[in-house]
Protein backbone atom coordinates (compact mmCIF):
# COMPACT_ATOMS: atom_id res chain seq x y z
CA UNK A 1 0.00 0.00 0.00
CA UNK A 2 2.47 2.84 1.23
CA UNK A 3 5.12 3.94 -1.51
CA UNK A 4 7.65 3.81 0.75
CA UNK A 5 8.52 -0.26 1.89
CA UNK A 6 11.94 -0.64 1.69
CA UNK A 7 14.02 -3.48 0.91
CA UNK A 8 14.06 -4.93 4.26
CA UNK A 9 10.23 -4.62 4.86
CA UNK A 10 9.87 -6.51 1.04
CA UNK A 11 11.97 -9.15 2.64
CA UNK A 12 9.81 -9.69 5.82
CA UNK A 13 6.83 -10.36 3.76
CA UNK A 14 8.25 -12.71 1.40
CA UNK A 15 9.80 -14.44 5.18
CA UNK A 16 6.27 -14.16 6.19
CA UNK A 17 4.86 -15.99 2.77
CA UNK A 18 7.62 -17.61 1.58
CA UNK A 19 5.97 -21.08 3.06
CA UNK A 20 2.82 -20.25 1.14
CA UNK A 21 4.15 -19.55 -1.62
CA UNK A 22 6.71 -22.53 -2.15
CA UNK A 23 3.48 -24.73 -1.33
CA UNK A 24 1.16 -23.29 -4.04
CA UNK A 25 3.57 -23.23 -6.53
CA UNK A 26 4.83 -27.20 -5.35
CA UNK A 27 1.09 -27.88 -6.23
CA UNK A 28 1.08 -25.63 -9.69
CA UNK A 29 4.59 -27.57 -10.70
CA UNK A 30 3.31 -31.59 -10.27
CA UNK A 31 5.52 -31.00 -6.75
CA UNK A 32 8.26 -30.00 -8.17
CA UNK A 33 10.23 -28.57 -4.65
CA UNK A 34 13.39 -27.57 -6.88
CA UNK A 35 11.36 -25.43 -9.43
CA UNK A 36 9.32 -24.32 -6.86
CA UNK A 37 11.51 -22.81 -4.60
CA UNK A 38 13.69 -21.06 -7.93
CA UNK A 39 10.23 -19.46 -9.14
CA UNK A 40 9.55 -18.18 -5.21
CA UNK A 41 12.39 -16.40 -5.50
CA UNK A 42 12.35 -15.65 -8.93
CA UNK A 43 8.98 -14.03 -7.66
CA UNK A 44 11.09 -12.01 -4.84
CA UNK A 45 13.26 -10.79 -7.29
CA UNK A 46 10.50 -9.02 -9.08
CA UNK A 47 8.91 -8.29 -5.68
CA UNK A 48 12.19 -6.50 -4.69
CA UNK A 49 11.69 -4.46 -7.83
CA UNK A 50 8.38 -3.44 -7.58
CA UNK A 51 6.83 -3.00 -4.32
CA UNK A 52 9.46 -0.67 -2.92
CA UNK A 53 7.90 1.74 -5.44
CA UNK A 54 4.71 0.61 -6.49
CA UNK A 55 3.76 -0.77 -3.03
CA UNK A 56 3.39 -4.12 -1.30
CA UNK A 57 -0.16 -5.99 -2.88
CA UNK A 58 -2.53 -6.40 -0.59
CA UNK A 59 -2.18 -10.40 -0.63
CA UNK A 60 1.56 -10.67 -1.33
CA UNK A 61 1.36 -14.34 -1.14
CA UNK A 62 -1.51 -14.52 -3.89
CA UNK A 63 0.66 -11.82 -5.82
CA UNK A 64 4.20 -13.85 -5.57
CA UNK A 65 2.23 -17.17 -6.27
CA UNK A 66 0.81 -15.57 -9.51
CA UNK A 67 3.92 -14.27 -10.86
CA UNK A 68 6.10 -17.42 -9.81
CA UNK A 69 3.28 -19.47 -12.08
CA UNK A 70 4.40 -16.80 -14.99
CA UNK A 71 8.16 -17.47 -14.54
CA UNK A 72 7.61 -20.68 -14.97
CA UNK A 73 5.69 -19.87 -18.07
CA UNK A 74 8.90 -18.42 -19.16
CA UNK A 75 11.18 -20.85 -18.59
CA UNK A 76 8.40 -23.55 -20.40
CA UNK A 77 8.85 -21.32 -23.54
CA UNK A 78 12.63 -21.59 -23.12
CA UNK A 79 12.66 -25.33 -22.82
CA UNK A 80 10.30 -27.73 -24.59
CA UNK A 81 10.97 -30.97 -22.27
CA UNK A 82 10.14 -28.85 -19.21
CA UNK A 83 6.75 -27.55 -21.24
CA UNK A 84 5.68 -30.71 -21.75
CA UNK A 85 6.34 -31.86 -18.39
CA UNK A 86 4.22 -28.89 -16.89
CA UNK A 87 1.36 -29.04 -19.62
CA UNK A 88 -1.12 -28.59 -16.23
CA UNK A 89 0.72 -25.95 -15.00
CA UNK A 90 0.33 -24.03 -17.99
CA UNK A 91 -2.91 -24.58 -18.36
CA UNK A 92 -3.40 -23.23 -14.68
CA UNK A 93 -1.71 -20.08 -15.52
CA UNK A 94 -3.91 -19.79 -18.80
CA UNK A 95 -7.29 -19.77 -17.40
CA UNK A 96 -6.21 -17.27 -14.36
CA UNK A 97 -5.91 -13.47 -14.66
CA UNK A 98 -4.51 -11.41 -17.96
CA UNK A 99 -1.88 -9.02 -17.84
CA UNK A 100 -1.26 -7.39 -14.51
CA UNK A 101 -4.08 -9.97 -13.11
CA UNK A 102 -1.67 -10.93 -10.79
CA UNK A 103 -3.17 -9.30 -7.67
CA UNK A 104 -7.33 -9.73 -9.70
CA UNK A 105 -9.56 -11.10 -7.08
CA UNK A 106 -10.22 -14.21 -8.81
CA UNK A 107 -6.26 -15.55 -8.49
CA UNK A 108 -6.55 -14.60 -5.20
CA UNK A 109 -9.54 -16.30 -3.79
CA UNK A 110 -8.03 -19.28 -5.83
CA UNK A 111 -4.60 -18.65 -3.48
CA UNK A 112 -6.49 -18.82 -0.32
CA UNK A 113 -9.20 -21.40 -1.10
CA UNK A 114 -6.18 -23.86 -1.82
CA UNK A 115 -3.27 -22.95 0.52
CA UNK A 116 -4.22 -24.28 3.79
CA UNK A 117 -4.53 -27.93 1.89
CA UNK A 118 -1.14 -26.72 0.21
CA UNK A 119 0.66 -26.56 3.03
CA UNK A 120 -0.37 -29.49 5.13
CA UNK A 121 0.63 -31.73 1.72
CA UNK A 122 4.38 -29.86 1.94
CA UNK A 123 4.67 -30.70 5.16
CA UNK A 124 3.79 -34.32 4.11
CA UNK A 125 6.23 -34.25 1.12
CA UNK A 126 8.66 -32.62 3.49
CA UNK A 127 8.92 -34.90 6.21
CA UNK A 128 8.68 -38.36 3.87
CA UNK A 129 9.84 -41.39 5.03
CA UNK A 130 12.15 -42.06 1.80
CA UNK A 131 14.39 -39.04 2.71
CA UNK A 132 17.10 -39.66 6.11
CA UNK A 133 16.60 -37.60 9.17
CA UNK A 134 19.13 -34.74 8.72
CA UNK A 135 17.24 -34.05 4.93
CA UNK A 136 13.75 -34.31 6.44
CA UNK A 137 15.36 -31.91 9.35
CA UNK A 138 17.12 -29.24 6.94
CA UNK A 139 13.88 -29.36 3.88
CA UNK A 140 11.18 -28.58 6.32
CA UNK A 141 13.07 -26.03 8.11
CA UNK A 142 13.88 -24.61 4.50
CA UNK A 143 10.35 -25.17 2.95
CA UNK A 144 8.20 -25.14 5.77
CA UNK A 145 9.39 -22.89 8.31
CA UNK A 146 10.80 -20.33 5.88
CA UNK A 147 14.49 -20.12 7.54
CA UNK A 148 17.11 -19.73 4.84
CA UNK A 149 20.26 -21.93 4.52
CA UNK A 150 22.70 -19.70 6.39
CA UNK A 151 19.86 -19.68 9.43
CA UNK A 152 19.60 -23.98 9.46
CA UNK A 153 23.56 -23.44 8.96
CA UNK A 154 23.89 -21.09 11.96
CA UNK A 155 21.06 -23.01 13.71
CA UNK A 156 23.06 -26.86 13.95
CA UNK A 157 26.33 -25.40 13.52
CA UNK A 158 27.41 -26.58 9.89
CA UNK A 159 28.29 -25.46 7.08
CA UNK A 160 26.12 -22.95 4.79
CA UNK A 161 27.66 -25.47 1.79
CA UNK A 162 26.39 -28.76 3.74
CA UNK A 163 23.19 -27.82 4.32
CA UNK A 164 22.17 -26.44 0.85
CA UNK A 165 23.26 -29.67 -0.16
CA UNK A 166 21.86 -31.37 2.10
CA UNK A 167 18.22 -29.24 0.75
CA UNK A 168 19.25 -30.10 -2.84
CA UNK A 169 19.68 -33.71 -2.69
CA UNK A 170 16.53 -33.90 -0.81
CA UNK A 171 14.38 -31.95 -3.21
CA UNK A 172 16.03 -35.08 -5.75
CA UNK A 173 15.19 -38.16 -3.69
CA UNK A 174 11.64 -37.03 -3.43
CA UNK A 175 11.64 -36.37 -7.55
CA UNK A 176 13.09 -39.74 -8.14
CA UNK A 177 10.88 -41.85 -5.51
CA UNK A 178 7.87 -40.04 -7.35
CA UNK A 179 6.50 -38.95 -4.06
CA UNK A 180 3.21 -37.50 -4.55
CA UNK A 181 2.36 -33.81 -3.66
CA UNK A 182 -0.69 -35.01 -1.53
CA UNK A 183 -1.83 -35.22 1.98
CA UNK A 184 -1.38 -39.43 2.94
CA UNK A 185 -4.43 -41.71 2.80
CA UNK A 186 -6.48 -42.58 5.46
CA UNK A 187 -4.23 -45.97 5.94
CA UNK A 188 -0.93 -44.17 5.89
CA UNK A 189 -2.14 -41.20 7.78
CA UNK A 190 -1.43 -42.31 11.31
CA UNK A 191 2.66 -43.22 10.05
CA UNK A 192 2.96 -40.57 7.72
CA UNK A 193 1.58 -37.91 10.92
CA UNK A 194 4.20 -39.72 13.16
CA UNK A 195 6.94 -38.95 10.80
CA UNK A 196 5.52 -35.47 10.51
CA UNK A 197 5.47 -35.08 14.40
CA UNK A 198 8.87 -36.43 14.85
CA UNK A 199 10.59 -34.60 12.63
CA UNK A 200 9.12 -31.43 14.69
CA UNK A 201 10.32 -32.62 17.40
CA UNK A 202 13.37 -33.08 16.77
CA UNK A 203 14.24 -29.69 15.75
CA UNK A 204 12.59 -29.12 19.26
CA UNK A 205 14.66 -31.24 21.60
CA UNK A 206 18.06 -29.95 19.32
CA UNK A 207 17.26 -26.38 20.68
CA UNK A 208 15.92 -27.71 24.21
CA UNK A 209 19.24 -29.49 24.71
CA UNK A 210 21.72 -28.84 22.12
CA UNK A 211 23.44 -31.96 21.33
CA UNK A 212 26.88 -30.15 20.57
CA UNK A 213 28.27 -26.68 20.70
CA UNK A 214 29.12 -24.75 24.38
CA UNK A 215 25.67 -23.15 24.85
CA UNK A 216 23.21 -25.85 26.18
CA UNK A 217 19.89 -24.54 24.81
CA UNK A 218 19.36 -22.48 21.25
CA UNK A 219 16.08 -20.98 22.07
CA UNK A 220 15.15 -20.24 18.13
CA UNK A 221 15.12 -23.18 16.95
CA UNK A 222 12.74 -24.22 20.39
CA UNK A 223 11.03 -21.19 19.03
CA UNK A 224 11.02 -22.11 15.22
CA UNK A 225 9.61 -26.00 16.46
CA UNK A 226 6.61 -24.29 18.48
CA UNK A 227 5.97 -22.06 14.91
CA UNK A 228 6.07 -25.20 12.77
CA UNK A 229 3.55 -27.03 15.66
CA UNK A 230 0.83 -24.11 15.79
CA UNK A 231 0.81 -24.41 11.90
CA UNK A 232 0.44 -27.68 11.49
CA UNK A 233 -2.60 -27.47 14.38
CA UNK A 234 -4.02 -25.06 12.71
CA UNK A 235 -4.31 -27.26 9.08
CA UNK A 236 -4.87 -30.75 11.12
CA UNK A 237 -7.04 -29.64 13.86
CA UNK A 238 -8.65 -32.72 14.35
CA UNK A 239 -5.88 -34.74 15.19
CA UNK A 240 -4.97 -35.20 19.10
CA UNK A 241 -1.09 -36.14 18.87
CA UNK A 242 -0.71 -32.89 16.88
CA UNK A 243 -2.40 -30.49 19.44
CA UNK A 244 -0.41 -33.15 22.15
CA UNK A 245 3.02 -31.72 20.38
CA UNK A 246 1.88 -28.37 20.69
CA UNK A 247 1.05 -28.58 24.77
CA UNK A 248 4.66 -30.86 24.89
CA UNK A 249 6.75 -27.90 23.51
CA UNK A 250 4.53 -25.00 25.41
CA UNK A 251 5.30 -26.89 28.66
CA UNK A 252 8.75 -27.15 27.96
CA UNK A 253 9.46 -23.99 26.50
CA UNK A 254 7.65 -22.55 29.79
CA UNK A 255 11.11 -23.72 31.75
CA UNK A 256 13.76 -22.48 29.28
CA UNK A 257 14.70 -19.61 31.26
CA UNK A 258 14.68 -21.10 34.22
CA UNK A 259 16.98 -24.41 33.09
CA UNK A 260 19.94 -22.02 32.06
CA UNK A 261 21.70 -20.36 35.06
CA UNK A 262 23.33 -16.95 35.54
CA UNK A 263 26.62 -18.65 34.59
CA UNK A 264 24.94 -21.17 31.18
CA UNK A 265 24.94 -23.76 33.04
CA UNK A 266 22.26 -26.17 32.81
CA UNK A 267 19.63 -26.42 36.17
CA UNK A 268 17.77 -29.24 36.53
CA UNK A 269 14.03 -29.63 37.04
CA UNK A 270 14.03 -29.69 40.94
CA UNK A 271 16.74 -26.87 41.07
CA UNK A 272 14.58 -24.58 39.01
CA UNK A 273 12.68 -21.10 40.40
CA UNK A 274 9.71 -22.35 39.51
CA UNK A 275 8.18 -18.86 39.55
CA UNK A 276 10.00 -17.87 36.12
CA UNK A 277 8.71 -20.22 34.47
CA UNK A 278 6.82 -18.34 32.06
CA UNK A 279 2.81 -18.28 32.51
CA UNK A 280 2.36 -17.47 28.89
CA UNK A 281 3.52 -20.87 27.39
CA UNK A 282 2.04 -22.75 30.75
CA UNK A 283 -1.59 -21.65 29.62
CA UNK A 284 -1.01 -21.91 25.76
CA UNK A 285 0.31 -26.01 27.01
CA UNK A 286 -2.92 -26.22 29.17
CA UNK A 287 -5.44 -25.14 26.34
CA UNK A 288 -3.66 -27.68 23.98
CA UNK A 289 -3.47 -30.79 26.02
CA UNK A 290 -7.21 -29.75 26.82
CA UNK A 291 -8.00 -29.98 22.35
CA UNK A 292 -5.77 -33.21 22.33
CA UNK A 293 -7.60 -34.64 25.83
CA UNK A 294 -11.25 -33.65 24.24
CA UNK A 295 -10.28 -35.26 20.55
CA UNK A 296 -9.38 -38.40 22.57
CA UNK A 297 -12.35 -38.43 24.36
CA UNK A 298 -14.29 -37.82 21.47
CA UNK A 299 -12.69 -40.12 19.40
CA UNK A 300 -13.39 -43.11 21.95
CA UNK A 301 -17.09 -42.14 21.62
CA UNK A 302 -17.04 -43.06 18.34
CA UNK A 303 -14.52 -45.29 17.64
CA UNK A 304 -16.14 -48.01 15.18
CA UNK A 305 -14.78 -47.65 12.05
CA UNK A 306 -12.13 -44.40 12.65
CA UNK A 307 -8.85 -43.97 12.23
CA UNK A 308 -6.44 -46.31 14.05
CA UNK A 309 -5.17 -43.88 16.52
CA UNK A 310 -8.59 -42.98 17.54
CA UNK A 311 -10.42 -45.44 19.79
CA UNK A 312 -9.65 -43.35 23.03
CA UNK A 313 -6.36 -44.53 22.94
CA UNK A 314 -3.60 -41.40 24.36
CA UNK A 315 -0.97 -41.08 22.14
CA UNK A 316 2.80 -40.38 22.96
CA UNK A 317 2.87 -36.82 22.26
CA UNK A 318 -0.63 -36.20 24.84
CA UNK A 319 0.68 -38.59 27.18
CA UNK A 320 4.17 -36.82 27.54
CA UNK A 321 2.26 -33.29 27.89
CA UNK A 322 -0.01 -34.84 30.44
CA UNK A 323 3.72 -35.65 32.39
CA UNK A 324 4.92 -32.29 31.44
CA UNK A 325 1.99 -30.65 32.58
CA UNK A 326 1.51 -32.56 36.08
CA UNK A 327 5.12 -31.16 36.55
CA UNK A 328 4.02 -27.93 35.47
CA UNK A 329 0.97 -27.71 38.33
CA UNK A 330 3.22 -28.49 41.21
CA UNK A 331 4.34 -25.39 42.88
CA UNK A 332 7.14 -27.35 44.77
CA UNK A 333 9.33 -29.93 44.09
CA UNK A 334 8.04 -31.73 46.88
CA UNK A 335 4.62 -31.23 45.60
CA UNK A 336 4.74 -33.20 42.38
CA UNK A 337 2.42 -36.37 42.42
CA UNK A 338 4.63 -38.93 41.28
CA UNK A 339 2.25 -41.86 41.39
CA UNK A 340 0.50 -40.29 38.53
CA UNK A 341 3.43 -39.50 36.65
CA UNK A 342 4.24 -43.41 37.26
CA UNK A 343 1.13 -44.33 36.08
CA UNK A 344 1.52 -41.76 32.80
CA UNK A 345 5.00 -43.45 31.93
CA UNK A 346 3.68 -46.93 32.41
CA UNK A 347 0.79 -46.09 29.83
CA UNK A 348 3.71 -44.23 27.93
CA UNK A 349 5.56 -47.83 28.07
CA UNK A 350 2.65 -49.74 26.96
CA UNK A 351 2.36 -47.81 23.85
CA UNK A 352 5.49 -48.54 22.26
CA UNK A 353 8.51 -49.77 25.06
CA UNK A 354 11.21 -47.67 24.97
CA UNK A 355 14.51 -47.69 27.40
CA UNK A 356 14.29 -44.31 28.12
CA UNK A 357 10.51 -44.06 29.00
CA UNK A 358 11.63 -47.44 31.18
CA UNK A 359 14.04 -44.94 32.81
CA UNK A 360 12.14 -41.74 33.28
CA UNK A 361 9.36 -44.34 34.74
CA UNK A 362 12.33 -45.74 37.20
CA UNK A 363 12.94 -41.73 38.23
CA UNK A 364 8.99 -41.01 38.99
CA UNK A 365 8.94 -44.07 41.20
CA UNK A 366 12.17 -43.24 43.01
CA UNK A 367 10.38 -40.16 44.02
CA UNK A 368 6.76 -42.47 44.19
CA UNK A 369 7.95 -45.19 46.65
CA UNK A 370 11.84 -44.64 47.12
CA UNK A 371 15.65 -44.93 45.62
CA UNK A 372 15.68 -48.49 46.77
CA UNK A 373 12.30 -49.33 44.32
CA UNK A 374 13.78 -48.17 41.16
CA UNK A 375 17.42 -49.09 41.09
CA UNK A 376 16.43 -52.84 40.25
CA UNK A 377 14.73 -51.49 37.22
CA UNK A 378 17.82 -48.97 36.50
CA UNK A 379 19.76 -52.21 36.50
CA UNK A 380 17.65 -53.97 34.14
CA UNK A 381 18.16 -51.46 31.92
CA UNK A 382 21.87 -50.92 32.09
CA UNK A 383 22.00 -55.06 31.88
CA UNK A 384 19.91 -54.78 28.38
CA UNK A 385 22.81 -52.52 26.93
CA UNK A 386 19.93 -50.50 25.05
CA UNK A 387 21.22 -47.31 26.74
CA UNK A 388 25.22 -47.96 26.87
CA UNK A 389 25.94 -44.40 25.21
CA UNK A 390 23.36 -42.43 26.60
CA UNK A 391 24.85 -40.23 29.75
CA UNK A 392 21.54 -40.05 31.42
CA UNK A 393 21.62 -43.30 32.29
CA UNK A 394 24.63 -42.96 34.64
CA UNK A 395 23.27 -39.50 35.80
CA UNK A 396 20.06 -41.56 36.92
CA UNK A 397 21.67 -44.20 38.38
CA UNK A 398 24.13 -41.70 40.14
CA UNK A 399 21.59 -40.02 42.21
CA UNK A 400 19.81 -43.21 43.03
CA UNK A 401 22.87 -44.21 44.55
CA UNK A 402 24.08 -40.79 46.08
CA UNK A 403 20.16 -40.75 47.27
CA UNK A 404 20.79 -44.60 48.94
CA UNK A 405 23.91 -42.89 50.87
CA UNK A 406 26.32 -45.30 48.70
CA UNK A 407 28.52 -42.01 47.48
CA UNK A 408 31.75 -44.19 46.43
CA UNK A 409 29.83 -45.94 43.60
CA UNK A 410 27.94 -42.67 42.80
CA UNK A 411 30.59 -40.75 42.08
CA UNK A 412 32.32 -43.34 39.60
CA UNK A 413 28.48 -42.97 37.63
CA UNK A 414 28.67 -39.60 37.61
CA UNK A 415 32.19 -39.82 35.50
CA UNK A 416 30.58 -42.06 33.42
CA UNK A 417 27.44 -39.62 32.44
CA UNK A 418 30.29 -36.81 31.95
CA UNK A 419 32.76 -38.83 29.91
CA UNK A 420 29.42 -39.52 27.82
CA UNK A 421 27.76 -36.22 27.63
CA UNK A 422 28.68 -33.91 24.79
CA UNK A 423 27.41 -30.74 25.77
CA UNK A 424 29.88 -29.23 27.32
CA UNK A 425 27.80 -27.02 29.78
CA UNK A 426 26.29 -30.45 30.65
CA UNK A 427 29.54 -32.39 31.21
CA UNK A 428 30.61 -29.57 33.53
CA UNK A 429 27.70 -29.79 35.57
CA UNK A 430 28.18 -34.11 35.93
CA UNK A 431 31.95 -33.08 36.62
CA UNK A 432 30.56 -31.14 39.84
CA UNK A 433 28.22 -33.72 41.25
CA UNK A 434 30.74 -36.48 40.86
CA UNK A 435 32.93 -34.20 42.64
CA UNK A 436 29.96 -33.87 45.11
CA UNK A 437 29.82 -37.28 45.86
CA UNK A 438 33.56 -37.84 46.13
CA UNK A 439 33.87 -35.77 48.97
CA UNK A 440 30.33 -37.01 50.66
CA UNK A 441 31.78 -40.56 50.28
CA UNK A 442 35.30 -38.97 52.36
CA UNK A 443 33.14 -37.56 54.71
CA UNK A 444 31.38 -40.69 55.31
CA UNK A 445 34.29 -42.68 55.80
CA UNK A 446 36.18 -40.37 58.39
CA UNK B 1 10.84 -12.96 20.41
CA UNK B 2 8.18 -11.60 21.70
CA UNK B 3 6.26 -7.90 20.50
CA UNK B 4 3.28 -6.11 21.83
CA UNK B 5 1.30 -4.05 19.38
CA UNK B 6 -1.08 -1.88 20.55
CA UNK B 7 -3.29 0.75 19.23
CA UNK B 8 -2.62 4.32 20.33
CA UNK B 9 -5.83 7.24 19.31
CA UNK B 10 -6.81 10.29 20.92
CA UNK B 11 -10.37 8.92 22.99
CA UNK B 12 -11.93 11.69 22.19
CA UNK B 13 -11.90 11.45 18.73
CA UNK B 14 -12.64 7.81 18.55
CA UNK B 15 -16.06 7.59 16.68
CA UNK B 16 -18.70 6.69 19.22
CA UNK B 17 -21.26 4.65 16.10
CA UNK B 18 -19.70 1.35 16.33
CA UNK B 19 -17.78 0.07 13.32
CA UNK B 20 -19.63 -2.11 10.34
CA UNK B 21 -20.33 -4.80 11.03
CA UNK B 22 -17.97 -6.55 8.07
CA UNK B 23 -15.18 -5.34 10.18
CA UNK B 24 -15.73 -7.68 12.86
CA UNK B 25 -15.92 -10.69 10.00
CA UNK B 26 -12.90 -9.49 8.19
CA UNK B 27 -10.75 -8.97 11.59
CA UNK B 28 -12.12 -12.61 12.81
CA UNK B 29 -10.41 -14.03 9.68
CA UNK B 30 -7.44 -11.97 9.70
CA UNK B 31 -6.42 -12.85 13.76
CA UNK B 32 -7.43 -16.23 12.89
CA UNK B 33 -4.54 -16.41 10.34
CA UNK B 34 -2.10 -14.62 12.45
CA UNK B 35 -3.17 -17.51 15.35
CA UNK B 36 -2.59 -20.41 12.70
CA UNK B 37 0.66 -18.87 11.70
CA UNK B 38 1.68 -19.35 15.09
CA UNK B 39 2.52 -15.14 15.56
CA UNK B 40 -0.26 -14.00 17.36
CA UNK B 41 -0.23 -15.48 21.29
CA UNK B 42 -2.54 -13.49 23.30
CA UNK B 43 -4.63 -10.45 22.32
CA UNK B 44 -7.35 -8.78 23.37
CA UNK B 45 -9.72 -5.25 23.62
CA UNK B 46 -9.58 -2.79 26.51
CA UNK B 47 -12.21 -0.90 27.32
CA UNK B 48 -12.81 3.24 27.90
CA UNK B 49 -10.78 4.78 30.29
CA UNK B 50 -14.37 5.58 31.53
CA UNK B 51 -14.26 2.27 32.87
CA UNK B 52 -10.90 2.22 34.41
CA UNK B 53 -8.86 3.43 37.07
CA UNK B 54 -5.28 5.40 37.47
CA UNK B 55 -3.06 4.09 40.61
CA UNK B 56 -0.44 6.51 41.67
CA UNK B 57 2.09 6.03 44.31
CA UNK B 58 4.62 9.02 45.01
CA UNK B 59 6.14 9.64 48.65
CA UNK B 60 4.66 6.39 50.38
CA UNK B 61 0.75 7.96 49.53
CA UNK B 62 -1.30 6.08 46.95
CA UNK B 63 -4.23 8.00 44.72
CA UNK B 64 -6.90 5.75 43.30
CA UNK B 65 -8.52 8.37 40.54
CA UNK B 66 -11.26 7.19 38.36
CA UNK B 67 -11.73 6.91 34.47
CA UNK B 68 -11.89 8.93 32.31
CA UNK B 69 -8.51 10.67 31.48
CA UNK B 70 -7.85 13.15 29.60
CA UNK B 71 -4.52 11.90 28.20
CA UNK B 72 -3.51 12.57 24.71
CA UNK B 73 -3.06 9.41 23.32
CA UNK B 74 -4.32 6.27 24.83
CA UNK B 75 -4.10 2.21 24.18
CA UNK B 76 -7.81 2.60 22.39
CA UNK B 77 -9.29 -0.66 21.23
CA UNK B 78 -6.47 -3.61 21.43
CA UNK B 79 -3.24 -5.18 21.75
CA UNK B 80 -1.70 -8.43 21.03
CA UNK B 81 1.25 -10.12 22.15
CA UNK B 82 3.20 -11.56 19.01
CA UNK B 83 5.59 -14.34 18.17
CA UNK B 84 7.77 -13.04 16.01
CA UNK B 85 11.43 -13.83 14.26
CA UNK B 86 12.53 -9.84 14.57
CA UNK B 87 11.20 -6.63 13.92
CA UNK B 88 10.41 -6.26 11.00
CA UNK B 89 8.07 -9.37 10.66
CA UNK B 90 5.88 -7.84 13.70
CA UNK B 91 5.94 -4.53 11.51
CA UNK B 92 4.56 -6.24 8.79
CA UNK B 93 1.86 -8.38 11.27
CA UNK B 94 1.30 -4.97 12.59
CA UNK B 95 0.78 -3.38 9.17
CA UNK B 96 -1.67 -5.96 7.81
CA UNK B 97 -4.18 -5.83 11.24
CA UNK B 98 -4.17 -1.78 10.09
CA UNK B 99 -4.80 -3.18 6.60
CA UNK B 100 -8.13 -4.76 8.30
CA UNK B 101 -9.05 -1.48 10.31
CA UNK B 102 -8.55 0.59 7.70
CA UNK B 103 -6.60 3.76 9.31
CA UNK B 104 -5.35 3.99 12.73
CA UNK B 105 -1.95 3.99 14.65
CA UNK B 106 -0.41 0.45 15.94
CA UNK B 107 3.43 1.07 18.37
CA UNK B 108 4.85 -1.91 18.25
CA UNK B 109 8.02 -2.88 21.34
CA UNK B 110 10.11 -6.06 21.88
CA UNK B 111 8.70 -7.69 24.88
CA UNK B 112 11.34 -8.56 27.80
CA UNK B 113 11.14 -11.26 30.49
CA UNK B 114 10.84 -14.85 29.97
CA UNK B 115 12.52 -16.64 26.81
Amino acid sequence: MSATDSTAAVEAVFRIEFPRVVAALARACGGDLGLAEDLAQDALVDALAQWPSEGTPRNPGAWLTAVGKRKAIDRFRRDRVLASKYAELGRSVDSGGGAGGVDGPDLVAAFEDEIQDDRLRLIFVACHPVLAMPARVALTLRLVGGLTVLEIARAYLDQEATVAQRIVRAKKTIAAAGVPFEVPSVEDRVARLGAVLEVIYLIYNEGYSATAGSSWVRPELCAEALRLGRVLAALAPDEPEVHGLVALMEFQSSRLRARVGSSGAPVLLFDQDRRSWDPLHINGGEAALARAEALVSAGSASSAGSVESAGGVRGPYVLQAAIASCHVRSFRPEDTDWARLVSLYSELANLAASPVVELNRAVALSYASGPEAALPYVDLILASGALERYHLLYSVRADLLDRLGRFDEAAREWERAAGLAANSAERALLEERAEASRVRAVDVKE
Amino acid sequence: MRFLGYTLANEAETPTEPPRPELYEEMGKFVGEAIAAGVIVATGGISPTSEGVKINLKDGEYTVVDGPFAEAKEIVGGWALMECRDLAEATEWSKRFLGVLGEGEVRVRPVSGPE
